[in-house]
């Protein structure tokens, strides 16, 4: 089922950025979205605009609150949603934060946040999800983690650790319910231009959104576990893993 | 946000700003002591350039389509959508701009601050006559929708059309789409000996033909002064047309800059001579591909490399008389300074724009390469245009001095600011070419500085 278009999708995320192009993709081929995120008016635009672009009809795109400061509400929100799609074939979340390591450094309490969000209450709504989609017979489990979690480095010492550890929850998923029906999809974009970050200068091979999202979409399609995207961050990372000790404590990157 | 330093360009990619593009998906909290939108940032000068040091709001990712009434056409969208975005949006389904500059990668916001016009002005005139409201910040921080019947903030709406972002931020753009027989055009191309003949040409086209402009070779001076090819279309009729949608034409980038060299006298008149020659047959007709015929140089992203490092300008002015348009046609050749086509097209009835560019005349548009005289060239062909009644189009211009931009805008210009004073009496919104054609001198910022080549 998660393979064919007109599925119903939960998407945690999908009024910027990346979450947007890959929102717009599913809805213009078919898809249902309800959306989740934390500004009921800002939702409330997407899913007009999903609506409008995709041609379908006014009010199908529904949309409840959700906050990954507040895990919980996850289920409450989780439940809006299952009654608003009647079954959920793929949930997505490509909801996250960004800091530089320099202002995460001066804040404890910034890096808590950080943590927080992108791995520990992220982690509690994967679980929620989780568990939906098994009882329902299993789906798609879609959730944007990033390059930075491939290899520790300076600059995302914190946002890194957050990342790693939840690409290494998501494989551990993928290994022990893909029997199920469960298909774990880790996403890990490398630098892709978006509002989160417009702050910084974009280092070679800087990607698009549109581009993430076209991959996204086949790598549902095909039931993988994981995916680099934009091309080469792929190789890119390979690189950089294979990357000696020495040599990354050398490196400023 | 961290937001680092910039160094931004318009199109032409001169004059450089260092300054700071803040790019977010939510203009209305991002507008705040903002002084000036950027949209795609294809205006060829300095418009899209806040003063240096001085940071714009990005707003091209706040590209929502909020509302859309198939009944009637209107559209209600976020100012940061492009028109290549719209018009892959709604083109299937029947539905299009009625206004279609030469490139799709504008965004609405952009297309409300130069008026836009196109191949269609004589009958549809600018943007702005087909936009209903606009949601705007204004420079004091309220955020209010205008309209043209608006009594609560009078002449902001007509001031803004045309407005070059110095009377708020378009935060949300009401517009009426344009309902289409078929997404394909129906276009006739015509190669036309000397300018008097094609002058001729676009006055009889313009009589049956919705859409109408030409190219004309201005490197040729003499009695061929002026050839080139004429083209004219209109939206093709379902019986005429492929029943399929056309599809996305694949884009080609230039990731390097040319050598600027590369565009001599020599290569351009090659360049020139060749387009003309190509089109063998003195007439030609068929129905074409949407982009073929309204946005051909969009094919090549970043086309503006092709420049090189130095950048270039677009010189471009309307002037009402034919004569007129002959003589500063004659100036440009003479000046030698000109690189590829002109283009030629006739203008309708002016808008209700309080500085909106087109008039009743001819417009000529060209691109020059910048050279060290480029300034001055710039100088006598407005000296020129002054002289012919005529004007300049801001979205193009870069070097245009401010006695001159007051000769051809007079009483005009006098509105424009009394209206802008109305609304932003600090001027807190303010532009590189608002400090170099508008004079302003805001308190609290250093010495005008850009960075020049």
């Amino acid at each position: 089922m998660s393979g064919q278009p007109g599925r119903n999708v939960v998407f945690f995320g999908a009024t910027k950025g990346m979450g947007r192009s890959l929102a717009r993709l599913m809805a213009a081929r078919g898809d249902r979205l309800f959306l989740l995120g934390r500004d009921p008016e800002d939702l409330e635009r997407s899913a007009r605009d999903l609506e409008v672009r995709a041609g379908a009809e006014s009010g199908s795109m529904g949309h409840a609150a959700a906050d990954l400061m507040k895990p919980e509400g996850f289920s409450a929100a989780l439940d809006a949603a299952g009654e608003a799609l009647g079954s959920i074939h793929v949930v997505v979340i490509t909801a996250g934060v960004f800091a530089a390591q320099d202002d995460l450094e001066a804040d404890p309490d910034r890096v808590k946040w950080m943590l927080d969000i992108n791995f520990t209450h992220t982690i509690l709504f994967c679980e929620e999800a989780r568990k939906r989609l098994l009882a329902s017979g299993g789906g798609s489990l879609v959730v944007f983690s990033s390059v930075a979690g491939d290899r520790g480095r300076k600059p995302v010492a914190i946002y890194g650790a957050s990342k790693a550890g939840l690409s290494f929850y998501l494989e551990s998923l993928d290994h022990k319910f893909r029997d199920q029906g469960l298909i774990t999809l880790d996403v890990k974009p490398g630098f892709v231009k978006t509002g989160m970050t417009a702050g910084l200068k974009p280092p070679p091979f800087a990607g698009e959104p549109e581009a993430v999202a076209r991959q996204v979409m086949k790598a549902i399609d095909k039931k993988k576990p994981l995916l680099y995207t934009p091309f080469p961050w792929g190789w890119i990372m390979w690189v950089i893993r294979t990357l000696p000790r020495f040599v990354m404590r050398r490196l400023g990157f | 946000m961290a937001v680092s330093k910039q160094e931004l360009t318009g199109w032409g990619r001169h004059p450089t700003v260092n300054g700071l593009e803040r790019l977010t998906e939510d203009l209305e909290s991002g507008s705040k002591g903002a002084e000036l939108s950027r949209g795609l940032g294809r205006s060829y000068g300095d418009a899209s350039l806040p003063v240096a040091g001085g940071f714009a709001l990005g707003t091209r990712l706040a590209d929502r389509i909020l509302a859309f009434d198939s009944e009637t056409g209107l559209l209600h969208a976020e100012a940061g959508l492009s028109l290549h975005d719209l018009t892959w949006t709604f083109l299937p389904r029947g539905w299009c701009s009625p206004v279609m500059p030469g490139t799709a990668y504008i965004t609405l916001g952009g297309m409300v601050a130069a008026d836009v016009h196109g191949k269609e002005h004589h009958i549809s005139g600018t943007f702005g006559r087909h936009v209903e409201r606009l949601r705007m910040r204004l420079a004091d921080g309220r955020v209010i929708w205008t309209s043209r019947a608006d009594h609560e903030y009078p002449d902001l709406f007509r001031a803004t059309l045309g407005g070059m972002g110095l009377t708020g931020h378009v935060l949300e753009v009401e517009l009426r789409l344009q309902s289409v027989p078929s997404p394909w055009v129906y276009q006739e191309t015509e190669r036309v000996q000397s300018l008097g003949l094609f002058l001729d040409a676009l006055d009889k086209a313009a009589e049956s033909w919705p859409m109408t402009m030409g190219w004309i070779d201005c490197l040729k001076s003499g009695p061929s002064m002026g050839r080139g090819i004429l083209f004219r279309g209109r939206w093709a009729q379902p019986s005429e047309a492929p029943t399929k949608t056309p599809s996305r034409k694949p884009r080609i980038s230039l990731p390097i800059d040319l050598p600027s060299a590369l565009l001599n006298s020599f290569t351009m008149r090659l360049f020139n001579e060749a387009v003309y020659r190509s089109h063998w047959r003195r007439l030609t007709r068929g129905v074409v591909h949407p982009e073929e015929f309204f946005h051909p140089l969009d094919k090549v992203l970043q086309w503006n490399r092709g420049y090189g490092r130095r950048g270039f300008t677009q010189y471009q002015c309307v002037v009402p008389t034919r004569d007129g348009a002959a003589r500063v046609l004659k100036l440009l050749t003479e000046a030698k300074a000109a690189s590829f086509l002109c283009v030629l097209k006739d203008c309708g009835a002016e808008g209700e724009g309080v500085l909106s560019f087109p008039r009743p005349g001819t417009s000529l548009a060209i691109d020059l390469p910048i050279k060290e005289d480029t300034e001055q060239v710039v100088a006598r062909l407005n000296e020129q245009v002054i002289h012919e009644g005529g004007r300049i189009y801001l979205a193009k211009d870069t070097f245009t001095r401010e006695a001159h931009f007051r000769a051809m805008e007079g009483e005009r210009l006098d509105r424009f600011i009394e209206i802008r004073r109305l609304y932003d009496p600090e001027s807190r919104l303010r532009s590189t070419l608002s400090r170099r054609i508008l004079g302003d001198r805001s308190p609290g910022v250093g010495p005008f500085s850009k960075t020049q080549e």
